[in-house]
């Protein structure tokens, strides 16, 4: 039977088992629109392009499956960039549809267009133009495909209107290639016995680990590894929840604002294995002084991230999940066991260093914001999924909540992108409606992708928002405090809205806390009220984010703020 | 140099040298061109770098999905060539100098006035430099090189 290409469309993400989109619709989709008019796949009308990538961004995290947005030609694809940017550089599986004007307009500088696919070659996997309606349901299938194997990412496929009204025969396509990403990447046994052999050496061996675990879904197969080695864990801000932040053997997050004893351990270590992790600047600090006394073992499903920014003496290209399961069973036939009083003189040490500079803060007449998130997890019993926006915010949600499982913490780590928390928080709570689902904002962050308000008010999406309300644009002016002699340049926005009264106006609930004894109440009541909450929480202003390293510096060098 | 084996597809150069731009990689030469199979092109890129910087690049290559096949090339066992054309001003001082220089360093002629001649010098990348060395004080006016080709 032939389709018309738009129904080609609807049936090709129906077959691909894509339940929910978000999008926005214009002149170029109008005719995607009436399929979606007629068909039951649920979509999601956001009120800003940005607001549909960062959804579905964080419906892929929240739900380890691809997240797909649908947006008009020209402005709409436009305003997908930051998202899809955002999506690029956490390695998130993501589609995005784009209109476009019809094939016979393309460069001729129609209404709404744009070389969509020219502006985001450079921050996407991989994207299509599609200019012929026999190509499109090839097409779907491999941007699904390349979108979710090797090491993900977003792709990017751009549809003329006349390919969305012309008409083909439509019968699913078969896969892109043979195998699946898990059985592609099989790591070197050879390498593996060599990652054994270097344990077995090793007095002050560390596990540093990334957000690869838990693309990878590699998170049991590392707890199973950590149980058997006794290694103390370290993670990447994009490998919270990949290990269990409650765990003994956990050292919490390392680099800028990583935990004194993490930075510490690493530094002193003489083996680093490194696991789905890609040495970002904001993890080594000054490269020559990171962990220059070990050896580094790096396993990483890309292999253009090893002995990119760091050397590393034994480079494995695998699949984490392969990888770990490997070293695994290998350890298990050698009957591996732990040099027990070696191991003891290290975990000794590290204790030393937990003691001497735990996570801290002091309390004080105004709300801090740690105690704000230090609530939040004891209320939530450390069950929500958390997004955050960028800044602050998001570093004392990486400190201050203990993050047990993979998929619960969605961060905009590579990017930096302020206003992707709620966006985010929609994605993952239309993923996953049975859980709680709280943004920790700052007061700038949050009014970037404010007009979202009115997306959870009308579909009743229960997303609680915490706004840690300090009237600055707090990272930016630490900054201006540590290094810039308190010349707060444009970084105070007292001029802001009343957070409480806005929530209302979109028709959601407000709720506000001015000092420290109202945190609980208020989170209680917000955690308790159906439906989307906002809580506005006046912290202190010029609370800074500790330890901190200093750009450049050594991450032993720490400022422990006191 | 980079020898890249890629689909044939409009817009797989521009993905190409984005990597070298995006990540501030130098593209000192460039042919591109398609092969016996008219689904796939050859590119061949002349970069600078360590060896470690190339390898970055060609890691950074191989990414792309277009890409199927990243190779460096030092020497190849079946050759490689570029060429260049050169434009000489011909006046009677220099003219006997340039009909040796023209035979001595094996080019051919390929338009000669009366007040000028283009040559062709065809050769490995080294060879193309002695060349040019040589012609440059002779009156060299102008010239252009095809960058490397290699099989």
């Amino acid at each position: 039977m032939k389709l018309k290409g738009a129904q080609i469309l609807i049936r090709s993400l129906l077959d691909e088992g894509v339940d929910t989109i978000f999008g926005y619709p214009g002149g170029a989709v109008l005719d995607v629109y009436d399929e979606i008019f007629k068909e039951k796949l649920k979509h999601i009308l956001v009120r800003h392009e940005q607001g549909a990538a960062h959804a579905a961004d964080g419906y892929a995290r929240a739900s380890g499956k691809v997240g797909v947005c649908l947006v008009t030609s020209g402005p709409g694809a436009t305003n997908t960039v930051t998202g899809i940017a955002t999506a690029y550089m956490d390695s998130i599986p993501m589609v995005v549809f784009t209109g476009q004007v019809p094939t016979a307009f393309i460069g001729s500088d129609a209404f709404q267009e744009a070389d969509i696919t020219g502006i985001t070659r450079p921050c996407t996997k991989h994207n299509f133009i599609v200019r012929n309606v026999n190509d499109l349901a090839r097409t779907i299938k491999d941007a699904f495909y390349i979108a979710g194997s090797g090491r993900p990412g977003p792709v990017l496929v751009d549809l003329p209107k006349d390919v969305m009204q012309a008409e083909a025969e439509y019968t699913e396509s078969a896969p892109l290639k043979p195998g699946s990403p898990d059985t592609m990447y099989v790591p070197d046994v050879e390498a593996l016995n060599h990652v054994l052999d270097m344990i077995k050496e090793a007095r002050k061996p560390v596990i540093m680990v990334g957000g690869g675990i838990i693309l990878g879904k590699a998170s049991d197969e590392l707890r199973d590894f950590v149980n058997k080695v006794r290694i103390p864990v370290t993670h990447t801000l994009m490998g919270i929840g990949a290990f269990p932040g409650t765990d003994p053997l956990s050292l919490g997050m390392l680099g800028m604002h990583g935990t004194y004893y993490a930075n510490m351990a690493v530094t002193d270590c003489d083996l680093l294995i490194t696991i789905g992790a890609r040495f970002d600047d904001r993890v080594t600090g000054k490269i020559d002084a990171f962990a220059s006394n070990a050896k580094i073992i790096h396993i990483d499903i890309d292999a253009a991230s090893i002995n990119k920014n760091v050397l590393v003496d034994l480079p494995i290209v695998s699949n984490c999940r392969s990888a770990l399961r490997q070293l695994n069973k290998m350890l298990e036939q050698n009957h591996f066991t732990t040099p027990e009083k070696e191991r003891k003189a290290w975990l000794d040490q590290i204790d030393e260093w937990k003691e001497y500079a735990p996570l801290g803060y002091s309390p004080g007449e105004n709300i801090k914001p740690q105690y704000v998130i230090e609530t939040l997890y004891k209320l939530t019993k450390g069950d929500a999924i958390i997004t955050t926006e960028v800044g602050q915010n998001q570093m004392w949600a990486a400190q201050f909540y203990k993050f047990n499982h993979p998929n619960t913490f969605l961060t905009s780590g590579g990017l930096g992108t302020m206003g992707y928390g709620f966006p985010a928080a929609i994605g993952a709570q239309v993923a996953l409606p049975d859980k709680v689902v709280v943004d920790i904002a700052g007061d700038g962050s949050i009014q970037m992708n404010i007009q979202e308000l009115a997306t959870v008010v009308n579909y009743n999406i229960p997303v609680k928002v915490v706004v840690l309300n300090n009237g600055f644009l707090g990272m930016v002016r630490q900054w201006q405090e540590l290094f810039y002699g308190k010349r707060y340049s444009h970084t105070g926005i007292s001029q802001i809205p009343d957070f409480v009264k806005l929530a209302e106006a979109y028709g959601a609930v407000g709720l506000r806390a001015m000092k420290p004894d109202e945190v609980e109440p208020v989170l209680k009541k917000g955690l308790d009220t159906p439906g989307p909450v906002f809580m506005d929480f006046a912290v202190d202003p010029e609370e800074g984010v500790y330890p901190m390293v200093n750009p450049g510096a050594p991450i032993s060098d720490m400022d422990l703020g006191r | 140099m980079i020898k890249l084996i890629v689909d044939n597809k409009p817009d797989v150069l521009a993905r190409v040298a984005g990597i070298f731009s995006g990540r501030g990689f130098n593209i000192e030469s460039i042919t591109a061109s398609i092969t016996m199979d008219p689904g796939i092109t050859k590119i061949n890129i002349g970069t600078t770098g360590n060896s470690a910087t190339v390898t970055k690049i060609q890691n950074q290559l191989k990414k792309l999905v277009d890409v199927r096949q990243v190779s460096r090339v030092r020497e190849t066992k079946f050759g490689q060539r570029e060429m260049a054309l050169i434009r000489l001003n011909l006046t009677e001082k220099n003219k006997n100098k340039v009909e040796k220089a023209i035979e001595d360093l094996n080019c051919r002629v390929i338009t000669r006035k009366s007040d000028y001649c283009v040559i062709e010098a065809t050769g490995t990348e080294d060879e193309i430099e002695q060349v040019l060395k040589h012609l440059k004080p002779l009156g060299m006016e102008d010239m252009s090189r095809s960058g490397i080709v290699a099989l």
